[in-house]
């Protein structure tokens, strides 16, 4: 996994360990509860977008895919709630398999096309035919574990931070190991790596169902969390919101995604006071960042800190 | 019966031919340039606006807010290519169309700021009673929109076949390189097709805002809608965008006449996904030419 | 190893390759020459299934393999280089190698994510396999460095040693020598004859630098318009009056 993570996942444990410790109030860990929800989808975002050179404008989908399917199965069928998500997750990779064979055997950037069609097509059905419509639904059940009820926002807070750390964790493997490398290969030439005999249609599906799985378990325990779900949380905005994150913090380090994500979870809560600035400032954020930042935060920091050590070891 | 079928029919060709001008408002950016630009709703949002600004606020006579207005857009439009889409010149796709998206944002952000989330509307263009065709009812705008699209498919068309400057973003449409080297400037024909495309979003804007309203936030659905209308006619195709446009429109309220308004946003994507999957080139799209596309 | 068998292929109006047929015995090494615009990487194109051809059949390896798609003939045991490099720019040198066995491997994502002792297996025998072969084309010393920076007669190499890895049987090279000095078109012929000799690939290249392929062919073929237009040794090809007036007397005049 490389020392530089694991540096930086021993750091990432310590802040997240102590943070309850030094905050008072729910407030801080409220927001970085989000955060936490909010760097699973940027995570399989990241990998997708970074190691397989696609784009997904349609992560709001499988995340409302994981929210909603969670929530119905644990309130109508009263299925244990860590079954259900794992429920939802599986309903959201099927969902993402069956749109990623049809728009990946295309070249090009069809997926992205056509997850923006699908993300906006869940956020119809959710209007529609969700319970409650519009306006949503409440009284989702908190995630129980071995008889423990996940209600208390420090519990929920550790508990989700620790789902981000096996997520980071399970992602890097996979780039530092064999099929990392082919999705990297991918990304640097299709050609040549179809002359390498690598199966490069199944290895995009595999990483877009990989995306879809994070964004779902992110839905999942979101909806767990806060007990109340309706569809405009699910819409494109947060897909652009997903893609923001992946973009700030920088395609090509996975932590990148987890950076970019507390980042736009904690801009607007400082830009609180300034409700009217709040899109202005997203938008400038993005727009600049994209601009003057191409690589995003985390790969340009890693590579000022390369330069600073005399360019020893410039990947991460 | 036939009544309401022509009733659901007109209202279908309004909205339709607004989705038919932000459709090849994406055919000319992408024609030069091969990015799809999902700021494109803006500029009809910017229409509607700008508009009521000029009209209502500034109190301008009629046809010179209506003149400003599709200035003012193409402006915005020239301000977004110098800015944002120049200075970056990566070859990388996804880079490009995400910066779209960004700007598309930051636009929003504007717009709001200057002015807020209330919707807009202003008088019809001409005063009078809504005409009567077969027991349905036809509000005197919904021709204004109809034929002001008509006119600028047509003015496109001369514009694309008959001038020097059409011809050249023609030629840059099929091989970039290619015009480059015999001569053609290739970095004003992307400007250009920027400020144009600017321009036509805002004459959609302009004429649908007294039908629909406008606000600071319809920009996105209505760059799915009229990008959904290009997929469907094959992207980069002038005729299978206009062609696309009306059809979803029609489609789309007939659904919400006929089956349920709720589902009537879901329409234009169904359409798209079936087209990507089964004909990826669109229905009037060349497959042979799509291969030669790098999107 | 390869039979082409009335291999046709047009492009629009205009035929590149017409009714070529060419055989390519196992551990030779053949080479395919003519002037520019012959038709040379038309037919790597369709042998290797990137541009499957019209009409004829590639038979590989006693098997029809021109319906079948690059990937599935590459797994077969066909590996090629690139005329405009194909390297993997923004990976290492030993991960470029790497990729190359990794369509040989079997681990997932799972495997992958979890660190499962089988994949961590299969990630042991592939570092040391692609370490092996980093060795035997002597870019060892550029290991970590990566394959955008190393100078152009590396690059080749590498995607050399990037095809080795893949565990082929034919390997075919599209113009190796482009852009190398004479020296390092001296080390490529010597890199070439061992891969041959001592690793018993077959080896089928497309190449403009005459010197080399005379000094290291089995057996030449001359394709001049999309046609064949001669076969046969070294000597006898540079005897070849039609090879002469198409070719070489090309570069004479």
């Amino acid at each position: 996994m490389g020392r530089g993570n694991s540096i930086a996942l021993v750091l990432l444990v310590l802040a997240v360990a102590g943070l309850p410790f030094v905050t008072t109030g729910s407030y801080t860990l409220t927001v970085g509860i989000f955060s936490g929800i909010n760097a699973l989808v940027a995570i399989g975002l990241c990998v997708l977008m970074g190691s397989a050179g696609q784009v997904s404008l349609g992560q709001a989908g499988f995340y409302g895919i994981g929210a909603y399917v969670s929530s119905v199965l644990s309130i109508k069928f009263g299925l244990p709630v860590a079954l259900s998500m794992i429920a939802a997750m599986a309903v959201a990779s099927a969902a993402a398999a069956l749109l990623a064979v049809p728009a990946l055997r295309l070249k090009g950037h069809y997926l992205a096309v056509a997850t923006l069609g699908f993300g906006e097509i869940i956020n119809v059905i959710l209007n529609e035919w969700g319970p409650g419509g519009p306006s949503g639904f409440g009284d989702i059940p908190h995630l129980s574990l071995f008889g423990y009820t996940l209600s208390s926002t420090t519990s929920n807070f550790y508990f989700i931070w620790l789902c981000v750390a096996a997520g980071l964790v399970f992602s890097l493997n996979i780039l530092n190991s064999m099929t990392g490398r082919s999705l990297r290969a991918i990304h640097g030439s299709e050609t040549a790596s179809i002359a390498m005999g690598l199966d490069i249609v199944a290895l995009k599906i595999k990483v877009f169902v990989l995306s879809a799985i994070y964004a779902s378990l992110a839905g999942a325990l979101y909806a767990h969390y806060v007990t109340f779900i309706s569809p405009s949380s699910f819409n494109l905005f947060y897909s652009v919101l997903a893609l923001m994150m992946v973009v700030l913090g920088g395609i090509t380090n996975v932590w990148g995604g987890v950076v970019g994500a507390v980042i736009i979870t904690i801009l607007p809560e400082l830009l609180r006071k300034f409700e009217e600035f709040d899109v202005l400032v997203y938008g400038l954020i993005l727009t600049l960042s994209l601009l003057f930042l191409r690589k995003g935060l985390v790969p340009l920091l890693i590579e000022k800190a390369a330069r600073l050590k005399g360019g020893t070891d410039a990947r991460a | 019966m036939f009544t309401v079928f022509l009733q659901f029919l007109f209202s279908g060709l309004t909205v339709g031919a607004v989705y038919a001008l932000v459709g090849m408002g994406f055919n000319i950016i992408y024609n030069s340039t091969s990015i799809i630009n999902m700021a494109q709703g803006e500029f009809v949002v910017i229409g509607g606006l700008f508009m009521w600004f000029f009209s209502e606020t500034v109190k301008l006579p009629f046809f010179l807010s209506a003149i400003l207005t599709v200035l003012a857009a193409g402006f915005v439009g020239l301000l977004m290519e110098r800015f944002t889409i120049k200075p970056l010149k990566s070859n990388d796709l996804l880079l490009m169309i995400m910066v779209t998206i960004a700007v598309s944002i930051l636009m929003r952000g504007l717009l709001m700021f200057k002015f807020g989330k209330d919707p807009y509307s202003y008088a019809p263009f001409t005063e009078g009673e809504p005409l009567n065709i077969a027991g349905a009812v036809i509000q005197q705008q919904t021709l204004w929109v109809i034929g002001i699209t008509a006119c600028c498919i047509v003015l496109l068309f001369l514009f694309f076949n008959r001038t020097m400057m059409g011809k050249a973003m023609r030629a840059c449409a099929v091989d970039t390189t290619a015009a480059k080297l015999v001569g053609i400037n290739v970095s004003r024909v992307v400007m250009i097709s920027f400020i144009l495309s600017a321009m036509v979003g805002a004459i959609g804007g302009i004429a649908i805002t007294p039908i629909s309203l406008m606000e600071y936030d319809k920009g996105p659905m209505l760059a799915v809608k009229g990008f959904c209308a290009a997929i469907m006619g094959g992207l980069g195709r002038g005729r299978g965008a206009v062609i696309g446009g009306f059809a979803i429109g029609i489609l789309e309220s007939m659904t919400a006449g006929y089956i349920h308004s709720g589902m009537k946003d879901a329409v234009a994507l169904v359409i798209m996904l079936a087209i990507l999957f089964f004909r990826p080139a669109g229905l009037f799209g060349s497959v042979a030419m799509s291969k030669l596309r790098k999107f | 190893m390869l039979e082409l068998k009335g291999i046709s292929k047009g492009f629009g109006g205009v035929k590149a390759l017409s009714l070529v047929s060419l055989s390519v015995e196992a551990g030779s090494v053949s080479a395919l020459i003519g002037p520019n615009g012959a038709g040379k990487s038309t037919l790597l194109n369709a042998i290797s299934g990137i541009d499957p051809p019209d009409e004829g059949e590639v038979i590989f390896s006693g098997e029809r393999v021109n319906r079948l798609s690059p990937m599935a003939i590459a797994r077969r045991g066909l590996s090629r280089t690139f005329q405009h490099l194909e390297l993997f720019g923004e990976m290492t040198v030993l991960e470029n190698i790497m990729v190359g066995r990794n369509a040989r491997t079997k681990a997932g994502f799972l495997a992958a994510g979890l660190r499962l002792p089988s994949g961590l297996r299969e990630e042991r025998e592939s570092l040391s396999s692609s370490e092996e072969i980093l060795d035997y084309i002597k870019l060892g010393h550029h290991r970590d460095d990566l394959a955008s920076n190393l100078p152009i007669g590396e690059q080749r190499v590498l995607e050399i040693g990037r095809a080795l890895a893949t565990g082929p049987k034919l390997l075919l090279l599209d113009e190796p020598a482009a852009g190398l000095n004479m020296r390092e078109t001296r080390d490529l012929g010597e890199l070439i004859k061992r891969i041959r000799t001592e690793k018993g690939i077959t080896i089928l290249l497309v190449e403009h630098d005459m010197d080399l392929v005379m000094r290291i062919s089995d057996a030449i073929t001359v394709l001049n318009f999309g046609e064949v237009i001669a076969r046969g040794t070294p000597l006898e090809i540079q005897k070849d009056p039609l090879v002469i007036a198409a070719y070489l007397g090309d570069e004479a005049a």
